[in-house]
């Protein structure tokens, strides 16, 4: 699994942390089940702070996404949360792999299409543009 | 004044004969936490470090550690015991070896931890046969970080503790520093030019200007609540008069007005999607644009 958050780039690393414990899950890196490495560890193998991890694995476990059990560690969900989130990164995956053919067969460089999705998803682009 | 904080001070005021080198400092150390200090040279950091530690008086204001008043004698012994401290001319003995400053430095405290010993002179491959004097900067560093390290304290306090370090030096230093407060019940609170290290260690940040607080609080905090907001407008850009809290700075050039607010961007595009601007762009605004944004200002 690959965890590493930039302390740099001004976006909180808990943030980070646990969009990259959830992407991993969305690929299927991590499986329902199998255990996260510790806190300490963890925070130790990336040099950022302890307390960090442990807000990222506190709000993840609040979302349903992995479980925290004591003294053994933290595992990702069995339940159907973890599985929904795999389920939902494929469909999503599927639909925007049909956007961005559409897109460059309209001959919109890769560069346009992240911007396009950039201004998409800061919910600040003119509605009623889209393509038909 | 809750006794959760390891440190903390309020409204602290150090002179120096007329020159006012702490004017109205307020720190919160939380237990448990790693509090980077940053300001430029001059700021009046080294002053607060030594108030702290009861090497200076401060002239107003106050000062806990431990909850203890560090302007009181017998108080500033006990918060020496328990606090490790590295200065950033990193005193040793240097016709010592480094085996000998080890085991003179232990006998002082009943609580030297010899299995701390035994690991950091591993991990920082410190020549015990060597002289101090004949160390280089990054060893003498190391060698007191240890000193610091194993001694049994609740609180560490470093100025500049990687100053001279090479990259690699330097993390491997701050990995220890990580792996400390996860395995020990330990604070740390250190002075740093490095933002970059501040950014990746710290779970709290100070910075202080001309002697005085200008940015505390947890880091994660001020990543999720500062943020640059720039909009872009068919014409020249308005002068708005936003009443939005938080914004620390507004800058017009031509069509482009940018906005820094330390408080979120939403009630800032509240007040600016009326004005129609043609582009909208929010991005996050790193802990190196917040320290010069709020160190370079006149006051």
């Amino acid at each position: 699994m690959l965890l590493r958050p930039n302390p740099s780039s001004g976006v909180p690393i808990y943030l980070q942390l646990m969009e990259q414990v959830k992407h991993a899950i969305e690929t299927g890196a991590l499986r329902p089940g199998e255990q996260l490495p510790g806190i300490r560890p963890l925070a130790e193998e990336l040099v950022i702070n302890p307390n960090t991890v442990a807000k990222a694995y506190r709000e993840l476990e609040h979302e349903g996404v992995i479980e925290l059990r004591h003294g053994a560690g933290a595992f990702v969900s069995g339940n159907a949360r973890a599985q929904k989130l795999t389920d939902k990164f494929r469909a999503g995956q599927t639909i925007v792999a049909a956007a961005v053919e559409r897109l460059r067969a309209r001959r919109v460089t890769e560069e346009e299409i992240r911007r396009l999705f950039e201004a998409e998803l800061a919910g600040l682009s003119k509605r009623g543009a889209n393509d038909g | 004044m809750a006794d959760s904080f390891i440190i903390e001070t309020d409204e602290l005021r150090k002179n120096y004969g007329p020159v006012e080198a702490v004017r109205g400092l307020n720190l919160q150390v939380p237990a448990g936490s790693i509090c980077g200090f940053l300001g430029r040279n001059g700021a009046g950091k080294t002053t607060t470090i030594k108030v702290l530690l009861g090497m200076a008086r401060p002239t107003s204001g106050h000062v806990r550690v431990f909850g203890l008043a560090a302007e009181a004698q017998q108080a500033s012994v006990d918060i020496r015991r328990r606090t490790g401290f590295v200065s950033d001319d990193k005193d040793l003995y240097g016709y010592m070896t480094v085996e000998e400053m080890v085991r003179f430095t232990a006998a002082f405290f009943p609580r030297w931890r010899a299995d701390l010993q035994q690991r950091y002179l591993r991990t920082f491959e410190l020549p015990l046969d060597r002289k101090v004097k004949a160390l280089s900067g990054g060893m003498r560093t190391k060698l007191a970080l240890l000193l610091a390290l194993c001694r049994g304290a609740e609180l560490l306090i470093l100025d500049e503790p990687t100053s001279g370090l090479d990259p690699a030096m330097n993390e491997e230093v701050l990995r220890a520093l990580v792996a400390h407060v996860a395995s020990e019940e330990m604070t740390i609170f250190f002075s740093s030019h490095q933002i970059a290290e501040v950014d990746q260690i710290a779970d709290r940040v100070v910075i202080i200007h001309r002697g005085r607080t200008v940015v505390t609080g947890a880091l994660e905090d001020l990543r999720e609540n500062f943020r640059r907001i720039q909009l872009v407008f068919d014409g020249e850009a308005p002068e708005p008069a936003l009443r939005a809290p938080g914004i620390e700075r507004v800058w017009r050039q031509g069509r482009v007005l940018t906005i820094l607010s330390s408080a979120g961007a939403e009630r800032i595009l509240d007040e600016a999607r009326p004005l129609n601007p043609v582009s909208v762009d929010v991005v996050p605004v790193t802990l190196k644009e917040i320290f010069l944004e709020t160190v370079l200002t006149e006051d």
